[in-house]
């Protein structure tokens, strides 16, 4: 590990809990520490309910204040953003992180033209107006791969394609060129074919202006192309962290194993049976006695529960688990046949 | 693999459809409509499933897939061309005889919470087809059965739909849709709404179902992965049209139309090493609208192998290029074989749409 000065996102010990009268407190986000450095990509993986998206909004203070007790830092440069005064941070936020939203129709005003709303961020941050505003906007939308810029300026949300939306809102996010990009699901709505433009156009804006990239997502695949290093989350705490190479080459977490283990793979000779996890996400124990993942898990021992188990470092890979997979067991083909699928029990009680 | 209870004589496809075509009208005027175009949904589409095969069917969004499965059923009526099941077309059928001939064609959709009802307990869910389609008998025992097939526990069977998580509600939703002891099952979507760890399970389910009931499966899914692991045939739609049909095997070893190849090269592979190596052959641009496709190759338009000649003006008919992989381009065993390579920005769309700027 490099001195702490190199860091330019620092989140530590972050937990958010969602507060109801009369209900017990949720824990989405459970003590997560995870850092960045400049240019770096990281990748936040993670099923629905894994706290990866929330993660994200309480980084960028976006969450309500109310019904939600944010606890641990979150510093950028010498800042801890969760402390920063409301003005202080918006002046941060949209100038030095940015973040990019799953689907882009909600994140963009049906009612404002484009280029209304890429200036906008041109007002606010980098007090240009006018022509110069909208001569830089047309720019931005072009560098993006917007064709004909000056003319979709005009246009509103619903004249583009959820492609061209998703390019509007990257060019958007990148107005000021921030120095931390944040992506939550930045291709889940788009079709395949688009998903591959918009991360090759990430790629490229991240090795270009040298923006450090935090990208949100479910797809393992997504996430093994593109990212340097990559944390696995599961109910609100990472489960296992990386560097992609060797998550992938050697997951040592059951739950990490049993990702890449449930995911058909397009280049897999065809025939082999998937090995899916048993259960499912909201099938979890607070991980305050136990690991949340034990319900599911195949490796599970009397270690498993009694105790959270503690996030352990060993060389550059963390792990949160007792009785880990050993080195090349979940290798992606298997030599012996997998379980047969197992039935997921019902929860006793009716969510 | 063993062909269901409805097996067909000779070597008949247990469905097959011919030249179908879904046209929507677009329509103009609120007092006197008059149709002014049409959203060519599926345009033009031979497909054969034979009994106790997986056929999937494979495209992005609005390419006509899920369409073209609901044709099928006559859920959405095809404006021309036939749909021959088990040797029955099922165009020449009345309403009643329609309604007993989908007791042996169900179908499984892809968000299992609305296509339950949330008022109904699993159940009443589960006798509805039996109920409609009058069939007697122990329905408690039937409802137990079926949950257990599909592997949930009896005690469900007293639920409603909001008590489960997803995949268990779609364990449900594939319980009804064998109730009735189908022969072809239409599977639109099924686990694309489903968490990664979900997928595995449903998708092993609808397996070890089809092994045990000898069912025949239409899948249609925009996940190339998960088609390919689960069909024996996969068929390439894009634009209203069948691009490329093979057996799965050659589809991922061999493919032969540019869309398939770029569609396959944009999948992620959860992998780095691979990711790392893969070239990419990235298309520029969007999906032309439906109501007024591309003349000539209707992928011409975002082609990364157009030719000057004929790709502009004359649709490619879907052709056997060798034995059972049917190709719809005219330069297909070219490009194969390597005599045509791909313009230069097929490699960086982003770079080519810098480019054409007008400053």
């Amino acid at each position: 590990m490099t001195a702490a000065t190199a860091l330019l996102l620092d989140v530590r010990d972050l937990s958010v809990t969602f507060t109801r009268r009369d209900r017990r407190d949720v824990h989405a986000v459970d003590g997560v520490s995870f850092d960045v450095r400049p240019g770096e990509t990281v990748g936040l993986v993670g099923e629905s309910g894994s706290g990866k998206s929330v993660t994200a909004l309480a980084v960028m203070g976006l969450l309500p204040d109310r019904g939600v007790r944010v606890d641990g830092q979150v510093h950028f440069d010498d800042d801890d953003l969760l402390t920063l005064p409301r003005d202080r941070m918006r002046d941060i936020r949209g100038r030095d992180i940015a973040m990019v939203f799953q689907d882009p129709m909600s994140s963009l005003n049906p009612v404002v033209p484009i280029g209304v709303q890429v200036t906008e961020v041109l007002v606010r941050h980098r007090d240009m107006h006018g022509e110069a505003a909208r001569k830089e906007a047309a720019e931005l939308l072009r560098r993006v791969g917007i064709p004909d810029p000056v003319r979709r300026l005009k246009d509103y949300p619903h004249q583009l394609s959820g492609g061209m939306r998703q390019r509007a809102l990257i060019s958007m996010a990148l107005a000021c060129r921030p120095r931390l990009l944040i992506a939550d699901e930045p291709t889940t709505a788009l079709d395949v074919t688009i998903q591959a433009q918009i991360l090759e156009l990430l790629k490229e804006l991240v090795s270009d202006s040298g923006t450090a990239l935090v990208l949100i997502t479910h797809d393992l695949g997504v996430v093994a192309g593109l990212c340097d290093t990559v944390h696995v989350m599961y109910s609100g705490r990472v489960v296992e962290s990386a560097p992609r190479r060797v998550l992938f080459a050697d997951p040592r977490h059951p739950y990490t194993g049993g990702l890449l283990g449930s995911v058909p793979r397009l280049d897999s000779p065809r025939g082999e049976p998937l090995r899916p996890i048993p259960g499912s996400p909201t099938d979890t124990l607070p991980w305050a006695d136990a690991c949340a993942f034990a319900p599911r898990c195949a490796h599970r021992i009397g270690a498993c529960s009694g105790r959270a188990p503690p996030l352990e470092v060993t060389g550059d890979r963390s792990l949160r688990c007792v009785n880990p997979l050993a080195e090349g067991e979940a290798s992606p083909n298997p030599a012996v046949a997998p379980p047969a699928s197992v039935a997921p029990e019902l929860e006793e009680e009716p969510t | 693999m063993t062909a269901g209870a409805g097996a067909t004589t000779g070597d008949a496809p247990l469905l097959a459809v011919h030249d179908l075509e879904v046209h929507f009208p677009i329509t103009s005027g609120i007092i006197l409509e008059r149709q002014v175009g049409a959203v060519r949904a599926v345009d033009g589409v031979d497909l054969a499933v034979p009994g106790g095969a997986t056929v999937g069917l494979v495209g992005e969004s609005g390419c006509g897939k899920s369409t073209l499965g609901r044709a099928v059923l006559r859920l959405v009526e095809p404006t021309a061309g036939r749909v021959v099941f088990d040797g029955t077309d099922l165009q020449d059928l009345g309403p009643e005889e329609m309604r007993r001939i989908r007791r042996r064609m169900q179908m499984v959709f892809q968000d299992p919470m609305s296509s339950l009802d949330p008022r109904q307990n699993i159940s009443s869910i589960l006798t509805e087809p039996l109920r409609v389609h009058g069939i007697a008998g122990d329905r408690s025992a039937r409802v137990k059965e079926l949950l257990d097939v599909v592997g949930l526990p009896a005690s469900a069977a007293s639920r409603y739909p909001h008590e489960f998580s997803g995949g268990q509600r779609q364990r449900i939703g594939i319980a009804r849709a064998i109730a009735l002891e189908p022969e072809l099952i239409i599977a639109d979507e099924p686990v694309s709404a489903l968490d990664v760890s979900i997928q595995a399970q449903v998708v092993n389910l609808l397996e070890e179902l089809q092994d045990r009931l000898g069912l025949t499966y239409l899948v249609i899914a925009h996940d190339l992965a998960v088609v390919r692991h689960i069909s024996d045939v996969v068929a390439v739609m894009y634009l209203g049209t069948i691009v490329e049909r093979a057996s799965s095997e050659d589809l991922y070893e061999q493919p032969y139309h540019p869309y398939t190849i770029a569609l396959m090269s944009a999948v992620p592979i959860p992998d780095p090493v691979v990711e790392d190596t893969r070239e990419r052959l990235l298309l520029a641009g969007d999906v032309p609208s439906p109501a007024d496709p591309p003349s000539g190759c209707r992928f011409h338009t975002r082609c990364p192998f157009r030719q000057p000649t004929r790709c502009d003006d004359e649709r490619p008919a879907l052709r056997e290029v060798v034995s059972g992989h049917a190709v719809a381009c005219h330069w297909a065993e070219a490009i194969r074989a390597g005599r045509i390579s791909p313009s230069a920005s097929a490699f960086d769309p982003n770079a080519e749409a810098r480019r054409s700027t007008p400053s």
